[in-house]
């Protein structure tokens, strides 16, 4: 599956981004993306939904989007424009999530490391491969376990659920 | 070689004689919980599915109306109709609406619907409080929730676990509490990221239920997937109190595989006190040299929300009042705490004392509604979190301790040692 190239500025956080700065409490009763999107990051950087552009990308340390299992955290990033995330490691629940709603995300410490605020980037998610335009340099995102690869190469969680339903069904016919 | 007590109960649940850690299964669960939040947008991505009409078994899936309750607007009134609506149409009968339920983390084991050897998942990080009974419980979000509300099975990596073993008698005013500070603060913010924490030792096997699911409560804390303690007479007499379903007590087997082994000498605690604005930025009491003056005061959560956390703070501020520069709120963990701290008199004393008693629910915790912080204000709590903008302004700062260092500090008006004050012995 040939997916789109993302392309975008970056946008500098540290470690420990959290989910209560991702999207706070308070916003978690909406349900609009893109209204949810623009109080992305509202925590943190509250100037982060004016600045943001379509196809930005999100660049941070380690144990990104920790905290809370709110949904609405990657949906809000998706929702500010976001294509991508890129940091040197995820929290567990927020990595599930990202993937289940289709933002990208990758991993790569040495990126992470080179990238400062501004930097154009693009990413091209079928090979993981990462480019800081503004310096000319090129990474590789760690690649996703062999489980992950073929829930996203089967459409995401929800194909592999009807794929798992359709199963029990003819199994339940026959 | 053996496996782990998460290791025994992933593999009965993946219909496998065994499983290793890193390695992915499927596993069958026992209960899938959702609240008013959470449930919204898995409901949505339920109804998304193509083949999912009916959930896998409508008496397996409990749904709490709890963060925003009662509504705090028109907005999250709807989530909660939606929520609702969802209930009787599958016909799920454990749903809670306001005033019948609480807290989920607190409502849950009350109402029997959790036992050991379980496998629960839910839509709300701090579901790994179940850990407490020996059960697997694990937090995720809300379309893996819908997953399983169609599936009654997910997927699951197996974690490699991590092995705390606790010696020594609590001093004076430590806690359950202060001990999973401590541990929080000792495997870091991200230290038990994608594993388990098994609790081990003889301070935990002395452990109260309700000091058990404080500390697995805060397993997510430290980033785990999952915290987890033996179940013991005194889990099986609670469980057997509340339900007569059947169970599997799993144990660990002796030579079981832990990727680190941590000792905490309990008894050489002092309270302990996390700091703005990271659960692990977790001191002893004595680092407070100055005077830390604080504007709020919070007692519950599905961390201290219990009965046995109304009892200390009450005993704290019995036939004193609190410090007038601040503002104390309360909100017992569930209608059955209510119930219970109505009956002991513990509310009167609360109110005498000048707390504010709220109904049981997650609003203050999270910065929802019913104790927002404003700018510039301080807060002492006795809940999980205090990154920035927790529980509301990010110009706001939140130190989490126990509900024996909140009750102190109430009365001094600053954070304050609890093994300062004098009790008022009947």
């Amino acid at each position: 599956m040939a997916a789109k190239t993302l392309s975008g500025r970056a946008h500098r956080y540290g470690k420990n981004v959290d989910t209560d700065v991702i999207i706070p409490g308070k916003y978690c009763s909406i349900v609009d993306p893109v209204e949810l999107g623009k109080h992305a990051l509202e925590g943190l950087d509250p100037e982060f939904s004016s600045n943001v552009k379509p196809g930005d990308l999100i660049v941070a340390e380690t144990n990104f989007g920790c905290g809370s299992s709110r949904e609405v955290a990657p949906i809000a990033i998706k929702g500010a424009g976001v294509s991508g995330v890129i940091a040197k490691s995820f929290a567990r629940i927020f990595y599930r999530n990202a993937l289940n709603i289709g933002l990208p995300i990758f991993e790569s410490a040495q990126a992470v490391d080179d990238i400062a605020s501004g930097d154009e980037i693009e990413v091209e998610p079928s090979s993981g491969t990462i480019r800081n335009k503004t310096r000319g340099k090129e990474y590789q995102a760690a690649a996703f376990p062999p489980f992950m690869q073929s829930l996203i190469d089967a459409g995401g969680l929800q194909a592999y659920v009807e794929q798992r339903l359709a199963q029990r069904a003819a199994g339940a016919k026959t | 070689m053996g496996m782990t007590l998460t290791e025994k109960i992933l593999a009965r649940h993946a219909g496998a004689d065994r499983v290793v850690p890193g390695e992915i299964i499927n596993a069958k669960v026992d209960l899938v919980l959702a609240n008013e939040l959470s449930a919204a947008v898995a409901i949505a991505a339920f109804r998304n599915l193509k083949g999912a009409e009916k959930v896998f078994d409508h008496s397996k899936i409990a749904l709490v109306e709890d963060h925003f309750v009662p509504a705090n607007n028109a907005q999250s009134a709807k989530l909660a109709q939606l929520m609702k609506e969802f209930a009787a149409e599958q016909q799920i009968e454990n749903f809670f609406d306001v005033g019948r339920g609480g807290i989920e983390h607190v409502v849950l084991p009350e109402e029997g619907l959790v036992a050991p050897g379980e496998l629960i998942v839910g839509g709300d990080s701090h579901t790994c409080t179940y850990g407490a009974f020996g059960a697997f419980a694990t937090g995720m979000g809300s379309t893996d929730v819908a997953a399983a509300f169609a599936l009654g099975e997910v997927w699951l990596k197996v974690p490699a676990s991590i092995k705390m073993v606790y010696d020594g008698k609590p001093g004076p005013m430590v806690y359950a509490k202060d001990i999973m500070l401590k541990t929080v603060g000792t495997l870091g913010i991200d230290g038990a990221t994608y594993r388990a924490i098994e609790y081990h030792g003889s301070t935990v096997d002395e452990l109260s239920i309700t000091g058990r699911i404080t500390m697995a409560n805060m397993a997510i804390e430290a980033g785990a997937k999952n915290g987890i303690f033996h179940a013991d007479e005194k889990t099986i007499a609670y469980v057997k109190e509340r339900t007569d379903r059947p169970f599997i007590v799993e144990r660990a087997d002796s030579d079981a595989q832990y990727e680190r082994v941590i000792e905490i000498d309990v008894a050489a605690l002092e309270p302990q006190i996390a700091f703005p604005h990271l659960p692990d930025n977790v001191h002893p009491i004595s680092d407070v040299k100055e005077d830390v003056p604080v504007d709020q005061v919070f007692i519950g959560s599905c961390t201290n929300g219990y009965i046995e956390d109304l009892r200390i703070v009450a005993q704290i501020l019995d036939g004193k009042r609190i410090a007038s520069s601040l503002r104390v709120i309360v909100n017992p963990g569930s209608q059955k705490v209510y119930m219970q701290a109505a009956d002991e008199g513990i509310l009167k004393t609360l109110v005498a004392a000048g707390c504010a008693v709220n109904t049981p629910g997650c609003g203050a915790c999270f910065g929802g509604h019913m104790g927002t912080l404003g700018d510039g204000e301080r807060c002492i709590s006795t809940t999980n979190r205090n990154y920035v903008g927790r529980m509301g302004s990010p110009k706001a700062e939140i130190y989490l301790a126990s509900p024996a260092t909140c009750a102190a500090s109430a009365i001094a008006g600053k954070i304050t040692d609890p093994r300062t004050l004098t009790l008022v012995t009947a």
